[in-house]
């Protein structure tokens, strides 16, 4: 087998095809922050919509809605909906959480070569960079985009516009997954350094591992469901179509005898591991920012571990309960009510043992460690929100309501969100030999914070007024929605300040790259491997000599030591 | 698995001859058994048993699952739970329903 | 990349090589993903009037069926044969095997090639029934995990396995060992798509 760090390779080598896991890593980054900022360009627009309801778009409206005269019409809204849905997890946060941070700090931080399957490793890139241009091609087709939800529930789905490119997209999307999280396992398993054990890697690679079992055995089944939904849009076939259904005024012509239930159990059996996949890699991030900016060991290490195991677990028998208003007997539904509270426990494990990590801590409030403190608070409030919603009686008054996208935008937004930038503060100096600078940091965080609030704590107070989720007009025509209404232009104008405070990031991001290199390779003096590497660490083979392990990941503030930390490979 | 002697390997192709065997005789009476007089429940799960068998055994020794490390029968068994769930749960719960949809 | 270790040796603490365990993790996933299509045939049953998945699935045609599944039992012992004989350094035997294993499977396909257009000439289709839409679909699925199968199957039996085998042995083994665990896997998803499909 050649090695072809020893030959030069092509542009297309190193930079396009490049097997190495650091290349590929930035690939999954950068395309996975644009489609960020185009899902937000998506909500943007639809937030305008919902504070001044059927009024002209600014700027791009008259470009984007031609139409109607730069008015946004309910089935644009419904298409912006559902397409910032889906851009936002699966061509955004999950790429950027697995696929970018999974793949660049893996290796590093088992002390690895590269990843176990280099060339499945870029293959699960490009598969996800051809699914993201078909999700984005179907803008542009006649039908247009997808909208019938991120959730795509049939019948509507099979009769609406946009579905077929969306299910074939997503057929891309989940065989990427599935290649990357299968690549993610082995090389943990069978790549970590002599001297690394099980209770001495990073808490991040435990969450990576997790995540990476739950994306294995919970995303085919909706890959199983998306080909029946094809078929049923394609082939006339009626999976999912129940019998007698009259659409649009005259009958379906199918032969019926399907179950719209059936696609709403395959898609929530993934659907739920998925939120928790989204979560998982931002707790990790999370808990090694802890460790390092308060110079002492996570509190309950191996308590994490169990928790994130056990919740791991447990994701795959609460699904339904996204389905209580299914029509679902007593017995099942108490059973997933049960479930549903059993795994908040394991969060609350994990956010106990951070806030005690805090408890004695030398704490040094850098860009990273606001982003990751934050996370606390923020993950707190959206997973005690969720708690209403797992309980079978009162989500029957909370389910779709905007009570429901308060919660989830509270776990995602200021939660996941905030914690990968941290991520990108936290390694930008290992990715690029830089730190980005620390005023501008601020600059992002603060109003980023603010605004996050200020966006998505209203939709409590709109979701327990009773006002439903999904409508173009933001409730307007609804009378028990008028006492409500005017947080939509609150919300709205925060939404924009979020957007402005993203400016100095990019900016942060552009101008620091331009700076030059810093000689030291370990500027947050931390423990974990991947310090110890160069910085940018080398191609295909990362350290400048073989590692080895002698000690846990956190040993910082150790007593006989002269310096506040320990690293892992010191002799 | 891959540092075993000729003789091993030798011994374990008679058994790949007798699992061979055990498998036709299985397809022969997974047909005949198509034709018994019996409910759906009872037929389903024979049919379910002898498949199991048959497929246990291609796991088992085809597979060289029966002498396999400990790590691959965890994620089997692990694959297994989320198999049963993901045949059982939805299927109690549409049965256990208030009305079919 | 020639500076990953264990791609063919065993890593000591757990026993594996990576592509043994990456198979059976991807096997995993492949459980999952037909276990969703029988979780739907389940629920499609049940949706079903009384009768109709009986009246449909008769038309089904057993003794094809029947023939085919001694076709894959049949490829799946000449798979772990062939696999056998690269370790007893049989060459010859291997190619033998192997090459009996994709006649076999090629066989498979050709008896699905007929079955299908034999339901098309009778103007039964996916959409006939929901009963038609679930067999063409596993089935369908199947056949495309057969002719998958079937291109690696040729590719180790051209010319780079010759080259393989001289270069770097063990490699070939390796390969043939984790190949076989996909082909073991198809056959199995097989053996449960029988009776449930043809039978019940």
């Amino acid at each position: 087998m050649s090695s072809s760090h020893h030959h030069e390779e092509t542009f297309f080598q190193k930079y396009i095809w490049s097997v190495d896991h650091k290349v590929i890593g930035i690939q999954y980054g950068v395309t996975s922050l644009l489609f960020l900022l185009f899902g937000f360009g998506l909500m943007a627009v639809m937030r305008y919509q919902l504070a001044y309801p059927e009024t002209v778009i600014p700027i791009i409206g008259q470009w984007l809605f031609s139409e109607s005269g730069g008015i946004m019409l309910p089935e644009n809204y419904n298409t912006f909906g559902a397409m910032h849905g889906t851009i936002m997890i699966f061509l955004g946060v999950v790429p950027l959480a697995v696929g970018a941070f999974g793949n660049y700090l893996v290796p590093l931080q088992i002390g690895a070569p590269d990843m176990a399957f280099p060339k499945l490793n870029a293959a699960s890139y490009w598969t996800y960079f051809v699914g993201g241009v078909v999700m984005m091609a179907s803008f542009f087709t006649p039908e247009g985009a997808a909208r019938s939800g991120w959730t795509s529930y049939p019948p509507l789905s099979i009769f609406e516009s946009g579905q077929t490119m969306w299910l074939l997209s997503m057929i891309f999307l989940i065989t990427s997954s599935l290649l990357g999280s299968m690549n993610i396992i082995v090389t943990i398993v069978q790549l970590r350094a002599p001297g690394l054990t099980w209770f001495k890697l990073p808490f991040f690679i435990w969450t990576q591992l997790v995540t990476s079992f739950l994306l294995v055995l919970a995303f085919p089944p909706l890959e199983a469901a998306a080909v029946l939904q094809l078929m049923d849009r394609i082939a006339g076939t009626s999976f999912f179509l129940p019998s007698g259904l009259v659409y649009a005024g005259s009958a379906v012509e199918a032969y019926g005898n399907g179950s719209p239930l059936l696609w709403q159990h395959l898609f929530w059996f993934l659907a739920h591991p998925e939120v928790y996949v989204l979560i998982l890699p931002a707790i990790g991030i999370v808990g090694e920012i802890l460790a390092n900016n308060t110079r002492k060991p996570l509190w309950g290490y191996k308590s994490l571990v169990y928790a994130i195991s056990f919740l791991g677990f447990m994701s795959f028998i609460v699904w339904a309960h996204h389905m209580f208003l299914t029509g679902m007997g007593q017995t099942m539904s108490a059973f997933f009510q049960l479930t549903t509270m059993i795994i908040s426990i394991p969060s609350v494990v994990v956010l106990t043992a951070f806030f005690i990590s805090l408890w004695g801590g030398s704490i040094r409030f850098n860009t990273p460690m606001l982003f990751a403190l934050s996370f606390l608070p923020m993950f707190g409030i959206g997973g005690l929100t969720g708690l209403p919603l797992g309980v079978a009686a009162s989500d029957i008054y909370l389910h779709d309501t905007y009570y429901v996208i308060g919660h989830f935008h509270y776990v995602v937004a200021p939660g996941t969100l905030f914690a990968l930038f941290a991520g990108i503060y936290y390694w930008f100096p290992k990715i690029t030999g830089r730190k980005l600078h620390e005023g501008m940091g601020k600059l992002h965080f603060f109003p980023s914070f603010l605004a996050m609030n200020g966006i998505f704590m209203p939709m409590f107070i709109q979701g327990l007024a009773g006002l439903s989720r999904r409508m173009y007009d933001g409730g307007q025509q609804y009378a028990h929605a008028s006492d409500i209404t005017h947080w939509n232009e609150f919300m709205t104008i925060s939404a924009f300040i979020l957007g402005l405070a993203q400016i100095p990031f990019i900016l942060n991001i552009f101008i620091t790259l331009s700076t030059k290199k810093s000689e030291d390779r370990n500027p947050w003096k931390s423990t974990t491997i991947e310090w110890s590497a160069p910085s940018p660490p080398l191609p295909h083979v990362n350290f400048e000599s073989a590692v080895e392990v002698h000690r846990g990941p956190y040993e910082y503030s150790v007593p006989e030591k002269e310096e506040d930390f320990y690293p892992q490979t010191s002799p | 698995m891959s540092n075993e002697s000729n003789h091993a390997i030798e011994h374990h192709i008679q058994t790949y001859i007798r699992v061979f065997i055990a498998l036709g005789v299985l397809t022969v009476i997974t047909v005949l058994v198509s034709f018994l007089e019996v409910s759906f429940i009872e037929a389903f799960f024979l049919a379910i048993t002898i498949a199991t068998i048959k497929g246990s055994l291609v796991l088992g020794f085809f597979m060289h699952l029966i002498s396999e490390r400990a790590a691959i029968i965890w994620i089997l068994v692990a694959t297994a739970v989320a198999f049963i769930i993901l045949m059982f749960i939805p299927l109690i719960s549409v049965t256990d329903s208030t009305g079919m949809y | 990349m020639s500076n990953i270790p264990y791609i063919i040796e065993e890593r000591p603490d757990t026993g594996l090589n990576n592509s043994k365990l990456g198979v059976w993790i991807f096997l995993a996933s492949e459980v999952m993903l037909f276990g969703g299509l029988f979780s739907a045939y389940v629920f499609l049953r049940l949706a079903a009037p009384e009768g109709d998945f009986d009246y449909w699935g008769a038309k089904l045609n057993v003794p094809m069926a029947t023939f085919n599944t001694m076709l894959l039992i049949t490829s799946s012992v000449t798979m772990v044969m062939s696999w056998a004989s690269l370790k007893l350094n049989q060459f010859d035997k291997y190619k033998m095997y192997l090459g009996i294993t994709i006649l076999c499977a090629i066989g498979f396909l050709f008896v699905k090639y007929f079955e299908y257009t034999g339901k098309f000439h009778h103007g039964v289709y996916p959409s006939s029934s929901t009963f038609m839409g679930i067999y063409f679909t596993l089935t369908g699925l199947h056949v495309l995990h057969i002719i998958g199968g079937l291109v690696v199957l040729i590719y180790l039996w051209t010319r780079q396995a010759d080259k393989m085998w001289k270069e770097n042995p063990d490699l070939l083994a390796n390969r043939i060992e984790v190949t076989g665990l996909y082909w073991h896997f198809v056959d199995l998803v097989w053996i449960f798509l029988f009776p449930i499909l043809y039978l019940l």
